[in-house]
């Protein structure tokens, strides 16, 4: 279970979620100091608490639009956040399968600042209000990346069997 | 049943003659083109090999492109040293499509490619930049990925789980009107179909408009079809696409007239009547805001910014020149102009428009991503307002999230210099 720590409105960029200033700093293990960077109480929020605690944010439609700037996945993968949305943008999803960051789409969630979720396979409990919302499934495609670990250790299978 | 153009190309690159949509393949890569954060790329990349008994060598040296544009030259230590890292990577894998940091090769990605006639049609082409739907202008299938499936891209030559998208049509008739330009059909129709419009789709242009488009222009339609969230904006290759890959690119090899079938199935189609544009501006925050001049017109604009793989071309900079030309830049705005490459640049100083426009008080900054992302030049001040040809308006893009962009052709950006506020260069600019 987690405590929804922001909800955000629709169309929220890459630039939102990881401004271009901070675009040399590429490392996984460095970039998640810049995380919602321009949302101050948010950075500081994960910064402080993500050992500590499952952090979880609520998005609506098209999270992750704009740039390709796979830091925007890596930043959030180092908190080991969850994003649950109505729907994300394709190559911010696409950087969040091959890092593996949860990403979770589920089209009529309801949820608040401080509501409790809890994530499930098929579903998302919001144990506040009580209400369930369905989730949908990756694409087969997606799901064969997130089955073998992530993109890296898919590629290397694939190699292998190339070789 | 007939296929689109995106299903003719996926068929072409992966063997399979009868894909539906949603089938996953793994076409082959014709181009792999990455900018500074190919360091990220090349970490990946080692990575991949770290657990194996292989050598780390790339599947092809010759189809992979390295261009420095979004920090050029390096604004910090970081961005040098990942920079210097790409350059020693170049060196290792005998990697040939590499712009460095040269006033005589350099510019942004998107519009070296083209110029340098790497991409044709009928390719898969991808980069790690979400730009890369620029390429489609040119009639590839040209889409941005992340910088770990690029390191996948560059170990097996092939782009992983791509799956087959539905494609939207869009048809586009009618003659443009004076200082109506390409720019204003994009900003129009991602107005018209939102942000999230063409989301895991490709929108494929057709129609009178676009044929009688030079590639300068469908270069910025395509460029933008990914704020409308499509995967790729592809124009299918005629006259015009041989014209300038041979006259303009130097290219020399063979050329795939590749097209869609007369009965090719599409998810929807988008009707633009050109003839009923005026000047287009997408108003802050989203790109999907768009609007008429005519709701704006007035409104105090303190940069003005004309460039970008956006609008950065040649035609772009003599829209400026010629609106600039013998008068001033308001005292209330700053005219920021870099084109997209050196090569623009160089026709622009021969042309005698770097003179018309640094005369007139622009600066003439130079060619890269600049101010458009924000990150080492041109950021915007605390309640400031720009008007720039870039492709973007996110909060925050220009550097500042307590400023403002507002986006439009490089016309309306040099008449709104002139007069610090924006202003529609249909009313006698000149």
């Amino acid at each position: 279970m987690a405590k929804v720590q922001y909800k955000f409105a629709d169309d929220i960029s890459t630039d939102i979620i990881y401004p271009g200033r901070y675009m040399a700093t590429v490392l996984p293990t460095e970039t998640p100091e810049f995380a919602f960077a321009d949302i101050p109480e948010l950075n500081k929020t994960l910064r402080e608490e993500s050992q500590n605690q499952q952090m979880l944010v609520v998005g609506g439609k098209n999270f992750g639009c704009g740039s390709s700037r796979e830091q925007a996945a890596s930043a959030l993968k180092g908190h080991e956040l969850i994003v649950v949305a109505r729907d994300f943008a394709r190559i911010f999803i696409q950087n969040a399968i091959n890092l593996g960051l949860r990403t979770v789409i589920c089209p009529n969630i309801e949820a608040e600042v401080d509501h409790d979720l809890e994530v499930t396979e098929s579903k998302v409990i919001n144990k506040t209000t009580g209400k369930e919302f369905d989730i949908i499934p990756l694409p087969p495609a997606r799901q064969a990346i997130v089955d073998a670990g992530g993109l890296i250790p898919y590629t290397r299978k694939k190699l292998l069997e190339q070789a | 049943m007939g296929k689109t153009m995106v299903e003719k190309i996926l068929a072409k690159q992966t063997g399979i003659e009868n894909l539906k949509i949603g089938d996953v393949v793994e076409p082959k890569v014709g181009l792999a083109m990455s900018h500074e954060n190919g360091s990220l790329v090349v970490n990946q990349f080692y990575e991949i090999y770290k657990e194996l008994d292989m050598e780390a060598r790339v599947w092809d040296p010759s189809k992979i492109a390295l261009i420095f544009d979004h920090r050029v030259p390096a604004e910090s230590k970081k961005t040098a040293t990942n920079q210097a890292k790409i350059r020693a990577f170049v060196k290792e894998q005998g990697i040939d499509k590499f712009h460095d940091i040269r006033g005589d090769e350099g510019g942004i990605c998107h519009q070296i490619l083209p110029e340098n006639g790497y991409v044709h049609p009928g390719e898969v082409v991808v980069g790690t930049d979400s730009h890369t739907t620029t390429h489609g202008a040119l009639g590839a299938f040209a889409f941005g990925i992340g910088a770990t499936e690029m390191a996948a891209v560059w170990a097996l030559g092939k782009i992983l789980n791509v799956e087959v998208p539905p494609t939207i049509k869009v048809v586009v008739t009618g003659e443009l009107k004076p200082y109506v330009y390409a720019k204003d059909i994009i900003l129009h129709l991602i107005g018209k179909i939102s942000a999230e419009g063409g989301n895991f789709r490709v929108l494929e242009f057709h129609g009178d408009t676009i044929r009688n488009m030079s590639t300068s222009g469908r270069l910025t339609i395509s460029n933008m079809s990914v704020e409308a969230g499509a995967t790729a904006g592809i124009v299918p290759p005629d006259a015009e696409t041989v014209r300038y890959l041979r006259e303009e690119a130097g290219y020399t090899g063979e050329i795939d007239m590749i097209a869609p079938d007369e009965d090719a199935v599409y998810e929807r189609i988008v009707e633009i009547d050109a003839s009923s544009l005026e000047p287009q501006i997408a108003a802050p925050h989203t790109v999907d805001n768009v609007k008429d001049i005519s709701e704006l017109e007035g409104l105090a604009v303190q940069q003005a910014v004309v460039g970008s793989c956006t609008n950065g071309r040649i035609e772009d900079i003599k829209d400026c020149a010629d609106i600039v030309r013998g008068k001033k830049v308001s005292r209330d705005t700053r005219l920021l102009v870099f084109p997209a490459s050196y090569k623009i640049y160089h026709e622009a100083l021969d042309l005698g428009y770097i003179t018309d426009i640094v005369k007139a008080g622009g600066v003439v900054m130079n060619p890269g991503c600049g101010p458009c992302l924000g990150v080492h030049q041109g950021a915007l001040g605390d309640g400031e307002r720009a008007i720039a040809t870039t492709n973007r308006n996110f909060q925050g893009r220009m550097g500042n999230p307590n400023s403002e962009v507002y986006l439009s052709s490089a016309a309306v950006a040099a008449a709104s210099a002139l007069t610090g506020v924006i202003t529609n260069p249909q009313k006698g600019a000149n």
